[in-house]
């Protein structure tokens, strides 16, 4: 190892400060993760990566704060998700139906990120199109997780978001930009050890990400700590004319907010949320976050969230119909990838065919029947109906309480193949996590503790529509708490 | 209520037609329903193309507003509800020249409800049409398929231009009240400046349902006519398809409900695709919008810009100028021919205005086939014109003589008809002397006619005419008239 891979056990917040301090430059740090990277194929965390971009970048960096001119990111180098469209860098949203596709135009979100001065790696590993929860959907191949047990079976890192997750627990990076659709980044960070944290719809700009379920996918962050979370939000939140269901609200400074004095916070938890076959540790481990929480002053309240068992069946019909049409304009026709076809309607055949891989095939059809004459009602209304009555749970519930405290996932991360086998166990990690998305709401999974195999586990808080602040600041104490300082081992690195 | 000649005879008896119409019409504005992208008509292939328009991955629609409020002004001119409260949805179907794989339109709650318009039929009578709807929706690009011997291209410029698609109730009953309908709503959208009706480039179109019928008894199954773009075509199209329905029915057969194509150059109708083979489209709430809503200050502003539409002008044209309702609904089926008309009747005899601008100017329009803003002669000079005549400068003989010299290509086009008057020495002899001469040369030279004329006064007449020829037409004809009947010892009659 190099002196220089040192830099990159720093958390966001500790490089941004040594480099205003001057103790190293955004080039050294850059490059000590290019060196990872590099080393990291065994892990197909990065499935585009771009070195010479992030050195030009790191570069320009170093001149502004040699300048004394930095921006509230300058010289960070973090991954992206290969869901948001990055100008003159090859985005396919992990599917071959967009082949080469290269955009000429760059993610409000990642805008946000390089005009505060943060500065990219390359692209991210995802389930395609972000349909799934363990990254094994991608056209790039599944991502591996950083973490084993003993016998070195290949878990997943959970998904869509795993490249994100995998490249932060590998510390390929300092933070990701990850997306959530049904637990997305939530999960992925729970299976992985890290931070993820989904903020209320609304609260940052779609234009230019690739679309799943437009009422649904939600951008967020992915980092070590709830500290590199909020300096992260930041930067990607605020209004976007382009986007007319982002919140024309101010963005505050997210870090600011973490006071670690959550005295009086009145924490809610969802007895619904304790469902069968939940393994005992995820169990023990809840309890110990109610109790972490009751220490730091907080106060623990029992609620209900009586339409919770509905959650999951909505959302598959739900993200399924959305994502029916907004995968329609992958035809073969402007961009992508085309297969030739004996006539129009063939051409469609074969291109779509060949280009969506099983699981996007298989919730393109789910979708586009809960649409179709004389199903619509039965099912895509009915979906719109259970999906109100969950929204007033959660308002229902917020009278007696501020956040909510609940597991992040079922289970801790489980091997490659074993969910691809049956859709319906792989859809049942989100169980947790749908309702939030369903609802609108912001939630955070953070890194609570192993299991007993000595994979991580995460405990997810839930706030208010826009209550980012309050939620940031009651993660922080339970991270804080929680003291989760375990790292995988390096059996991936080559270098 | 349907009239008795609007009825066509069949071999079992008489039928009714049933006509609805749903017309696309072009919203006029700079940008697209959900783009910035220009819409100017007739530009290079694929050079008005936003990355929302053509649906790169990750684009998003943003409605604009512009197009929004000429929605509202439409509705409002159509006298019909408002919705505060609107929906957009997507239409999903596969096509090339579709790029998002669906249209975004408006399907369950539209931004305008019910609304009524009056149109105009021969002989003066006037029928009220019940609007049912009016909503906003994008447009297709269009499939050229004669550019290359195997391939197909698309050209995306008009991919997601501003549509109102206006659907009327089934109460139109003749091809005639159909046509009439739609020349109607044409003039009301151009009044209000919300499409500019102009059918030969696509910014006018319509979908023509129709079903027959025998008085009294249930609507028929009803045939859509797709697309079809001009009001002439409506005609045609309606009478064939009721027709062709008649005989189907006649023949014992049924009438399938399907989708049918008009073929201009054989004037025929033919199947496009059966219900069974309609699409599923799958319709739902675009998650990418909001629903749209507005207040009802902004509708109350647009209210206050709304300009004086065609048939209150008609109203004061014919209580304010006393025109008749032809001559008064003529002059106002286009604003531009209305405003030509009053600038033209300023401080003048309106009716004799009117009778200049509809007799000469727009009958020379027409043949010349021109319209009002290309016209040689300016309105101002029309107004001179009838001035020349009523303070009996030129007769209305010569009038129409000059007019033709300002409208007619040549060195006098465009010209101020005083002065080709005085250049050309056209003015009226009043002179008394010169007019007796006149008269007393033809009568001198044709006695056996003054014979004639004492026996039988009418044939004062010729030699009335006769003057006016020997004078050029330059003689006043009362004067001449008068001295005629004086010299033949005619009483006047």
């Amino acid at each position: 190892m190099t002196q220089d891979s040192d830099l990159t056990r720093l958390t966001l917040a500790q490089a941004r400060d040594g480099l205003r301090a001057k103790s190293f430059s955004a080039q050294e740090l850059t490059r000590s993760f290019i060196d990872r990277v590099a080393a990291s194929d065994k892990l197909n965390a990065y499935i585009l990566a771009t070195p010479e971009l992030a050195l030009e970048a790191a570069t320009r960096s170093d001149k502004r704060l040699a300048d004394g001119d930095a921006r509230p990111l300058e010289g960070l180098p973090i991954g992206v998700k290969d869901l948001f469209c990055t100008s003159g860098v090859r985005t396919t949203a992990c599917s071959d139906i967009l082949g080469d596709f290269t955009p000429t135009y760059e993610s409000k979100v990642t805008e946000n990120l390089w005009q505060d001065g943060a500065l990219m790696l390359g692209k991210l590993n995802n389930d395609e199109f972000a349909m799934g929860s363990s990254n094994e959907t991608s056209a790039f191949g599944p991502c591996i997780n950083p973490w084993q047990t003993d016998d070195k079976t290949p878990l997943v890192p959970g998904g869509s978001s795993g490249g994100s997750s995998a490249a932060v627990a590998a510390r390929l990076g300092l933070a990701a930009t990850a997306t959530d659709t049904g637990g997305s980044i939530r999960q992925p960070a729970a299976l992985t050890g890290t931070v993820g944290l989904k903020p209320t719809y609304g609260r940052c700009s779609r234009w230019g990400i690739v679309a799943f379920a437009s009422s649904l996918d939600q951008a967020g962050p992915i980092a070590r700590t709830v500290r590199d979370s909020a300096i992260m939000l930041t930067s990607m939140a605020g209004h976007d004319a382009r986007d007319t269901t982002s919140a024309d609200i101010s963005v505050p400074d997210f870090e600011a907010a973490l006071t670690g004095d959550i005295r009086g916070l009145r924490v809610g938890v969802p007895q619904e949320y304790r469902v069968d076959a939940m393994p005992s540790e995820i169990e023990t481990l809840w309890q110990q976050g109610m109790d972490w929480m009751r220490d730091a002053g907080a106060e623990i309240v029992d609620v209900s969230l009586p339409h919770t068992k509905y959650a999951l069946p909505a959302y598959y019909i739900i993200a399924p119909a959305e994502a029916s049409s907004n995968l329609a304009r992958y035809d073969g026709v402007r961009y992508g990838a085309r297969k030739p076809g004996a006539d129009i309607d063939d051409m469609y055949a074969q291109t779509r065919g060949a280009g969506f891989g099983e699981e996007v095939q298989r919730r393109l059809l789910i979708g586009t029947y809960a649409l179709s004459a004389g199903y619509y009602d039965a099912y895509y209304l009915k979906a719109l109906q259970v999906r109100r009555l969950i929204a007033q749970d959660f308002e229902k519930a917020y009278e007696k309480c501020d956040v909510l405290l609940t597991p992040t996932t079922p289970s801790a991360a489980f091997a490659l193949d074993k969910a691809q086998a049956d859709p319906l166990e792989m859809y049942l990690n989100d169980v947790f996590t749908v309702t939030v998305n369903l609802a609108g709401l912001p939630g955070i999974s953070v890194p609570a503790g192993l299991d007993a195999n000595g994979l991580p586990l995460g405990l997810q808080l839930i706030g208010k529509a826009f209550g980012e602040e309050e939620l940031l600041r009651a993660a922080e104490v339970l991270e804080t708490a929680a003291g989760f300082s375990s790292e995988p081992t390096e059996w991936w690195n080559a270098s | 209520m349907t009239e008795k000649t609007n009825l066509i005879a069949g071999v079992t008896g008489d039928w009714e037609i049933v006509i609805g119409l749903e017309v696309h019409a072009q919203v006029t504005s700079d940008a697209k329903l959900f783009s910035g992208a220009a819409t100017t008509f007739g530009a290079e292939p694929n050079t008005q193309v936003s990355l929302v328009d053509a649906a790169m991955p990750g684009m998003l629609p943003v409605i604009n507003w512009k197009c929004v409020e000429q929605a509202v002004r439409t509705g409002l001119g159509l006298k019909a509800q408002i919705n505060r409260y609107s929906v957009f949805d997507r239409k999903n179907y596969f096509y090339p020249d579709l790029p998002q794989g669906y249209q975004i339109s408006q399907y369950l709650q539209p931004i305008v409800g019910e609304g009524e318009i009056e149109i105009d039929l021969e002989g003066g009578a006037v029928k009220t049409v019940g609007i049912e709807r009016l909503h906003l929706e994008q447009d297709a690009g269009k499939s050229l398929h004669d550019q290359h011997p195997d391939l197909s291209f698309v050209d995306l410029n008009r991919s997601g231009v501003a549509l109102m698609e206006i659907v009327s109730r089934p109460d139109m009953h003749s091809a005639g009240e159909a046509q009439a309908y739609v020349k109607k709503l044409r003039a009301i959208l151009r009044y209000l400046g919300t499409c500019d009706g102009n059918m030969e480039q696509g910014s006018m179109r319509a979908d023509v349902n129709v079903s027959v019928r025998k008085p009294g008894d249930e609507l028929g199954t009803r045939c859509e006519i797709k697309n079809v773009n001009s009001i002439r075509f409506i005609g045609q199209a309606i009478e064939h398809e009721a027709r062709r329905q008649i005989d189907v029915i006649e023949d014992g057969g049924k009438i399938n409900q399907e989708t049918r194509l008009f073929d201009p150059k054989r004037g025929e109708t033919r199947s496009m695709r059966s219900k069974e083979e309609a699409h599923d489209y799958r319709y739902f709430p675009d998650p990418d919008l909001l629903p749209l809503t507005f207040s009802a200050e902004f509708v109350d502003d647009i209210a206050r810009t709304l300009p004086e539409l065609p048939d209150d002008k008609k109203k004061r044209f014919m209580d304010d100028y006393g025109l008749s309702a032809y001559d008064a609904g003529v002059l106002v089926s286009e604003a531009e021919n209305a405003d030509f008309f009053e600038l033209a009747a300023k401080g003048r005899d309106a009716k004799a205005t009117a009778n200049m601008v509809i007799g000469s100017v727009f009958a020379g329009l027409n043949k010349a086939g021109l319209t009002i803003a290309d016209s040689p002669v300016q309105a101002e000079q029309v107004g001179q014109l009838v001035d020349l005549i009523s303070d009996q400068t030129i007769s209305s003989r010569i009038a129409k003589d000059v007019f033709d010299l300002m409208f007619d290509e040549g060195s006098d086009q465009g010209r101020d008809p005083s002065d080709i008057v005085e250049e050309k020495g056209l003015k009226q002899v009043t002179d008394t002397g010169a007019i007796e001469a006149a008269v007393d040369a033809v009568i001198a030279a044709n006695p056996d006619k003054v014979e004639q004329a004492k026996a039988k006064p009418k044939m004062a007449g010729w030699f009335v005419g006769q003057v006016m020829q020997s004078t050029g037409g330059k003689a006043n004809p009362q004067a001449v008239n008068q001295l005629v009947l004086a010299k033949l010892g005619i009483e006047d009659q």
